[in-house]
């Protein structure tokens, strides 16, 4: 009960402040995340054999989840990096998915 | 703006201060560049360019191996000519950076028509990878400081003994270029947390695969930087730029190191990174509770809090308890937790205990190898403790475990020698701005923070002095240490003879030159591990055990054979199928590291899988290792006593002492007279140093 109470709270706190940029995001984090789990269920079920295929996938979930939330903190407009703008942000979070995604490639045999 | 530049002659343009301040950066970092190079060519200028000690010849053959036969091949090359019927799966066990390094350089230079020898690029590697070292240095200490202490920590690595140990010309291993690839690391990740920008993330992910090619302490380097993630955590430190670059650096990190064959799913399934997973965790929990707080009243948000702490920690525990139980994390390898607790090596694992590098460092080493940076390194943590920023936190972090690690193993002195430059280099520059400052006209600190006391400048000047004849010192020291003690090839041993001529002993060259001639391609040589890589990369013969020592129970074969009598030795050698034995002796010349100080740790490994092999058989009933006539029978039958004192006992070494006399042990040898049933010999070295015999084939009648 408390934790359904909680959970109406934090929705509405939610879409009150969030700006539009920022809820993109948030979905995108979204669906990268319930695509991990979904990857991980698959490999208990179905076993570890190729464990780099596994491994490379799962990680490129993981780590597009982590870039992405780097990226929103960069752009949400209560920001702490003064001097990184949006544009900047973005071109950075390209790179770093280049570097991730590059290695992924590699990775998956 | 540009008022007080300086004058030049022929009538050019005036520089403004900045641009005068950059300049002589410039100048600066070029001379130490050049420096750091020139320090490390003692070896070369006094013997030869030639590949010194004995793991750089494995590495030498690998980039061989490499130029010759491409990537593809060098990646996947099975060498069937080491460990006699195992082989060895080169491309698996291998850190390759070090390899690709020289093969890059090697073909770049020669796309460019410049023809350098290969061999010419592995010996000067190292020292030009010490050069770019010292660049490195200046960045990271001018990203923790300033660029005064910058210049100061480049100067100070350029010629720290503890790190032109391992990188002087011609010692071609893993450490001249890992430093390099370590400071590098730390550099991008200091940048990267000061930041907090992806770009400087993704860079210090780069500079981490980099590292993790080159060499098996990339460890030390993941763990490290755990370590400084969760002080930042615990000290109340945590900032959005602290959760960009610690989750980048750990997934992608994580990730690209498996693109090594050596360190494989390591990286996920063992103990040794699964701190960084567990602090990685606690970041992401501090992220979201934090974000979750943005949109709760605090009462809400209190109750949040404990809910999920309690589920959170349940399933952690599980997690780790299922994981452990059922042996999906492996516990820590011998080799790392040796690092934690000392003594475990000398009990359990001999092998571990007998090499050299790997005894615990004593005092006077850290003063040979760090001169003054040794008291000047509290100076430099009580600088950094005195304004915490989030980059003196990780120069403290490193200090420390650095210090740590350095005491259990003389090897790990070159990882204490950078961050020691560091600190002694803040330690200076710290000093050096509070008294340059009442020298200084027209300085820029505000009078509230100039202290008064009487003969301000007179004391400026004498402390100007005082750190001039310190550094003066500490130069001195690091040449003369660099010429007497760390340029010594150790493939060619230099001795001073009476009228102060030097006499070459280049017997190993010899010897190895001797079997690549005179002995069938495919025959075997039996030596002791020390020599397996030299016999290899310079007999070019197929050899049993080597300096990768991977098969315990294959050396202690090797060993047993060593230990026993010719007889049962004999059984040993028929059974492994060898061909030639290659033992070192040292008692004609008196070179010490030879083969009979060496025979403890063969018994001792052999006994290690053997017990039949007793340690105690070979000493007498006093207690004490002899090879005189009190000797151990045990000992003065055993085939090593007897392969390197054959015939020896019909030789004279020194004037008034009876023939036979061992000028390392200093005692006559206490069988003479014996001979070889079992074995023949077929060449020795000119100083004896090396011998070579052959084994006999069976008998013709049974």
């Amino acid at each position: 009960m408390e934790a359904i109470s909680l959970f109406k709270e934090f929705q509405r706190g939610y879409s009150d402040r969030t700006p539009r940029l920022t809820k993109i995001i948030d979905v995108f984090l979204l669906y990268v995340l319930l695509t991990g789990v979904l990857e991980f269920v698959y490999c208990a079920i179905v076993g570890t054999f190729p464990f780099n295929s596994f491994l490379a996938g799962f990680i490129s979930t993981v780590g597009t989840f982590v870039l992405g939330v780097c990226l929103r903190l960069q752009v949400s407009p209560a920001n702490h990096f003064k001097n990184i703008s949006k544009e900047r942000a973005f071109f950075d979070f390209i790179f770093a998915n280049v570097v991730l995604h590059l290695t992924v490639f590699n990775f998956l045999g | 703006m540009t008022t007080r530049g300086a004058k030049l002659p022929f009538g050019l343009p005036r520089f403004s201060e900045d641009k005068q301040e950059l300049l002589l950066r410039i100048l600066i970092l070029a001379l130490i560049y050049i420096l750091a190079f020139a320090q490390r060519l003692y070896s070369v200028l006094r013997y030869e360019s030639v590949i010194h000690e004995f793991d750089p010849y494995f590495n030498f053959r690998s980039t061989k191996y490499l130029v010759d036969e491409g990537i593809y091949n060098f990646l996947n090359w099975f060498d069937d000519a080491s460990w006699y019927p195992l082989g060895r799966i080169v491309g698996g066990t291998i850190y390759p950076g070090l390899m690709f390094t020289a093969a890059i350089v090697y073909w770049v230079l020669n796309a460019l028509n410049i023809t350098v020898n290969i061999r010419n690029v592995c010996v000067l590697l190292a020292p030009w990878f010490a050069s770019n070292t010292a660049i490195v240095t200046y960045f990271l200490t001018k990203e923790v400081k300033n660029t005064g202490a910058g210049l100061l920590a480049a100067a100070l690595i350029a010629i720290v003994p503890g790190y032109i140990s391992r990188s002087v010309a011609g010692s071609f291993d893993n450490e001249g270029i890992a430093i390099f690839t370590l400071l590098l690391t730390y550099y991008l990740w200091v940048k990267s947390v000061n930041t907090g920008s992806l770009y400087w993330s993704a860079w210090c992910v780069l500079g981490y695969f980099y590292m993790v090619s080159a060499w098996g302490g990339y460890i030390f380097i993941i763990n490290l930087i755990a370590l400084y993630t969760f002080v930042l955590l615990v000290t109340g430190r945590y900032s959005s730029r602290l959760y960009v670059a610690y989750c980048t650096y750990y997934v992608l990190g994580t990730l690209i190191s498996m693109q090594i064959s050596f360190v494989g799913f390591q990286a996920v399934q063992s103990s040794e990174h699964m701190s960084a997973f567990g602090v990685f965790g606690l970041l992401q929990l501090h992220g979201a509770l934090n974000w979750m707080r943005a949109h709760l009243s605090p009462d809400s948000y209190r109750k949040f809090f404990q809910l999920s702490l309690l589920l959170i920690s349940a399933a952690g525990a599980v997690a780790l308890a299922v994981a452990t139980a059922t042996g999906y994390v492996s516990p820590w390898t011998g080799r790392f937790y040796s690092m934690l607790d000392p003594t475990y090596a000398k009990e359990h694992i001999p092998i571990i205990a007998s090499v050299s590098e790997h005894q615990p460092t004593t005092w006077a080493s850290y003063f040979f190898d760090l001169h003054i940076l040794t008291f000047l390194f509290p100076v430099g943590l009580y600088y950094c403790f005195n304004k915490l920023t989030d980059a003196n936190i990780f120069i403290i972090c490193y200090g420390i475990t650095a210090v740590y690690f350095s005491g259990v193993m003389v090897r790990l002195m070159l990882v204490l020698a950078p961050v020691a430059c560091v600190l002694g280099a803040i330690a200076l520059s710290s000093t050096l701005e509070t008294y340059t400052r009442y020298i200084k006209p027209g300085s820029r600190t505000p009078k509230a923070a100039q202290v008064d006391f009487p003969i301000q400048k007179e004391v400026s000047y004498v402390m100007l002095a005082g750190v001039a004849v310190l550094l003066i010192f500490y130069t001195l020291h690091c040449t003369w240490v660099t010429s007497e003690a760390y340029s010594s090839p150790s493939i060619v041993l230099a001795a001073k003879q009476q009228d102060g001529s030097r006499l070459i002993f280049d017997d190993f060259r010899e010897a190895y030159r001797w079997l690549n001639f005179n002995t069938k391609d495919d025959a075997r040589i039996m030596s002791w591990w020390d020599y397996g890589y030299q016999i290899s990369a310079m007999g070019n013969r197929t050899i049993l055990v080597d300096n990768n020592t991977w098969n315990n129970s294959h050396i202690a074969q090797v060993g047993k054979a060593m230990a026993s009598s010719e007889e049962n030795a004999y059984a040993i050698m028929r059974e492994l199928d060898v061909d030639y034995v290659l033992v070192i002796f040292g008692g004609l010349t008196g070179y010490a590291s030879d083969d009979i100080n060496k025979f403890l740790w063969m018994v001792r490994i052999a006994g290690s899988t053997d017990p039949n092999i007793r340690e105690a058989d070979y000493f007498t009933k006093q207690g004490e290792f002899r090879i005189d006539a009190e000797g151990s029978p045990v000992l003065l039958n055993s085939l090593m006593y007897k392969l390197c004192f054959y015939r020896f006992g019909e030789v004279y070494t020194d004037h008034g002492k009876p023939p036979g006399f061992d000028r390392v042990r200093n005692v006559e040898i206490g069988n003479k007279d014996f001979k070889l049933n079992y074995v023949d010999e077929v060449y020795t070295s000119q100083h004896w140093l090396v011998r070579i015999y052959k084994v006999r084939d069976l008998e013709n009648r049974g």
